[in-house]
């Protein structure tokens, strides 16, 4: 499903160039709940926006679903990101004063098709997360859980290859997190492949493989 | 995304901050609203002159004393003395002019006329009977003056119809009445039918028309005469006619060299033409100035613009992120520019109608309303939305979707 092999990231400003990643080769089958672990700036965050199209590495190569991710242009990845990643930020992002149901919507405003089906496939998510009864919530009128669970359907809703999460639970409450993990491991029992990546060991047992990054490189320890 | 989709995305992210949308729009509307106003103004002044001028008569050539050409006002017309009544004769006569259906003369001043113990002060001008056919005057009631009139210096008047409204009040008939011109008493005979002139000098409305030879002798004590009109029988003939007079002129004048001619001839075309560029510089002028205005409103909506992009930043990074193309946010800007400028065109269009509509009722002309300013209102304000919009769409759709999701 996935294969990075030789993945470097280097990041350049005003002459400086960070490496914030080496050489990176794995694979994720389909199917599998990967978890990737590792201290703060060990480029955690640099590998999942390249598994997730929103950005490109400088070297090696990234092979999505048979499709060589890493030679796209822009409009080709904005296509991949719609069609066939669910991305779930940290920070959540979910449109301002927007309607839960829209925001689950806007990924399919993106990808065309009728819109009554849209409403439908929105609605369905969202009752697939617990929140049928907050469809018409505003965003800013939900919970910090309540609103990752709207992320997490808006990322459901294109039936996308992969479900890729940076740190979902690193600003929720204890037990926001586990109603959240539990969501990804119902998603994961019926048959989405995700990837998440998280600080807590806590969390990272629900994964069934863990990647451990340290300074940009893969750590076997 | 589909365009109605874009479309209604657009207006639900206008309506998100109100005020400013608001404000943006008013540039556009100020900007549309003056361009409309003083275009369609310049028009109407320029349709009032005209129609003036061709009330006048068709086929007219118009001789004055003094050597005046159109723009140089330093001899106007009544201060020069050359043309005499002798003159008009010899025009009228010649077998050297052909052509020539009609010669009228003219001398007028302003004086005050009473009647009773109403008064009114207005243009007194000395005619020939000829007048009448020259200058297509009706009679609303009564007669015109005749060759009788005009031999025996009578004492007789032929009142415009504000002059008549003036001093014995509306619905009165003036005919047989009496009024008193340069406190000479003249007997009125007839009334003219109103030619609905408007507010700009020569008004044939306000004018009192007497026997030229009473004017001359009765009233101001010269013998030259203030202008005479020749009607030519055939529009094809203006030019040779012209000419002819002029050289008439010329010899009866004991001039050599055109060029130092002491009067001058002008058709009604040369009239219309100079009034046209004139009063045409002049609507440009302020057509110009109301184009500042909407240039200054364009920058108005891009600074919006620019600064909604920098506020949407993280929006635009997760839209771009859920899979929007450069293309659909380069629309979606330019949808909600043109969007605000489409609506502040329309919105200044009507409020152009209506300040024009008022003004031009305010003073006395003619409500003109073109298509062509009211198309191209909407065209500029849609192109100035693009055009303004441009730029800060380019802008948001070359955001990359993480740093743009980084922003604070
Ligand atoms: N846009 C950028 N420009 C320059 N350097 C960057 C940029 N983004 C990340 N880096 C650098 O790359 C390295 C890896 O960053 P990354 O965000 O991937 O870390 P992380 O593992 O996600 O850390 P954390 O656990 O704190 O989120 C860091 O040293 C960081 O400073
Ligand atoms: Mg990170």
């Amino acid at each position: 499903m996935i294969t990075v092999s030789h993945l470097g990231k280097i990041y350049r400003m005003d002459g400086t160039e960070t490496v914030a990643l080496s050489d990176v080769s794995f694979t994720v089958k389909k199917g599998e709940f990967v978890a990737i672990m590792g201290p703060s700036g060990s480029g955690k965050s640099t590998l999942m926006h390249i598994l997730g199209a929103l950005d490109t590495p400088t070297s090696g190569k990234y092979i999505l679903d048979g499709q060589e991710i890493s030679k796209l242009n822009d409009d080709e990845l904005a296509r991949i990101r719609n069609q066939k990643i669910g991305f779930v930020f940290q920070a959540f992002n979910l449109l301002p004063r927007t309607t839960a149901v829209k925001n689950v919507m806007l990924p399919m405003v993106y990808a065309g098709g009728p819109p009554t089906s849209r409403l439908q496939r929105a609605r369905q998510a969202l009752t697939d997360v617990g929140l049928a009864d907050r469809m018409e919530h505003l965003s800013n009128q939900l919970s910090g859980g309540q609103q990752q669970r709207v992320a997490i359907a808006r990322a459901l809703v294109m039936n996308p290859a992969i479900i890729l999460a940076d740190e979902p639970t690193g600003n929720l409450a204890t037990a926001q997190s586990a109603e959240i993990m539990a969501i990804f491991t119902k998603l994961n029992k019926t048959g989405h492949t995700i990837i998440m990546i998280t600080h807590e060991s806590e969390v990272a047992k629900y994964a069934k493989r863990i990647i451990h990054l340290k300074d940009g490189r893969i750590w076997n320890r | 995304m589909e365009p109605l989709e874009l479309i209604s995305s657009s207006f639900e992210a206008l309506g998100l901050n109100k005020t400013r949308t608001a404000l943006a729009t008013l540039g556009i509307i100020i900007g549309i609203a003056a361009v409309i106003t003083l275009m369609s103004l310049g028009q109407a002044s320029q349709r009032s002159v005209e129609s003036q001028i061709q009330a006048l008569g068709s086929n007219l050539l118009t001789v004055i004393p003094g050597s005046f050409r159109p723009g140089d006002f330093r001899s106007a017309s009544g201060t020069a003395t050359t043309l005499t009544l002798e003159d008009a004769h010899a025009i009228a006569t010649s077998n050297k002019i052909t052509g020539v259906k009609n010669v009228s003369v003219e001398l007028q001043r302003r004086t005050a006329i009473t009647a009773g113990r109403k008064s009114t002060n207005t243009a007194v001008v000395g005619v020939l009977p000829s007048y009448k056919e020259v200058r297509n005057v009706a009679l609303e009631s009564g007669n015109f003056i005749s060759e009788a009139d005009n031999r025996g210096q009578a004492k007789v008047a032929v009142l415009g119809p504000t002059v008549a409204d003036d001093l014995f009040g509306e619905n009165v008939n003036a005919v047989g009445k009496a009024v008193r011109i340069n406190k000479v008493s003249f007997q009125v005979i007839g009334v003219m039918a109103s030619k609905g002139g408007s507010g700009f000098g020569g008004n044939q409305d306000d004018t009192v028309l007497v026997p030229l030879s009473t004017a001359q002798k009765q009233l101001f004590g010269v013998t030259y005469i203030g202008s005479l009109s020749v009607e030519v029988a055939d529009a094809k003939l203006m030019d040779t006619v012209r000419d002819q007079v002029g050289y008439l002129l010329l010899a009866r004048h004991k001039i050599a060299n055109a060029a130092n001619a002491d009067f001058s001839i002008f058709s009604q075309a040369d009239l219309l033409s100079t009034v046209s560029q004139v009063t045409g510089t002049f609507t440009a002028l302020l057509s110009g100035i109301a184009a500042i205005s909407l240039l200054v409103g364009g920058i108005g909506i891009m600074n919006i613009m620019l600064v909604t992009v920098v506020e949407r930043t993280r929006e635009i990074g997760l839209r771009k992120a859920l899979g929007a193309t450069r293309k659909t946010v380069i629309s979606q800007f330019l949808i909600e520019s043109t969007i605000l400028t489409i609506a502040g065109g329309i919105m200044g269009m009507i409020l152009g109608i209506v300040l024009s509509f008022v003004i031009s009722k305010l003073i006395n002309l003619p409500f003109v309303l073109d298509f062509a300013s009211v198309a191209l209102a909407i065209g500029v304000s849609g192109g100035i939305g693009i055009l303004f919009g441009w730029y800060p769409a380019q802008k948001a759709a070359k955001l990359q979707p993480i740093e743009a999701l980084r922003y604070e």
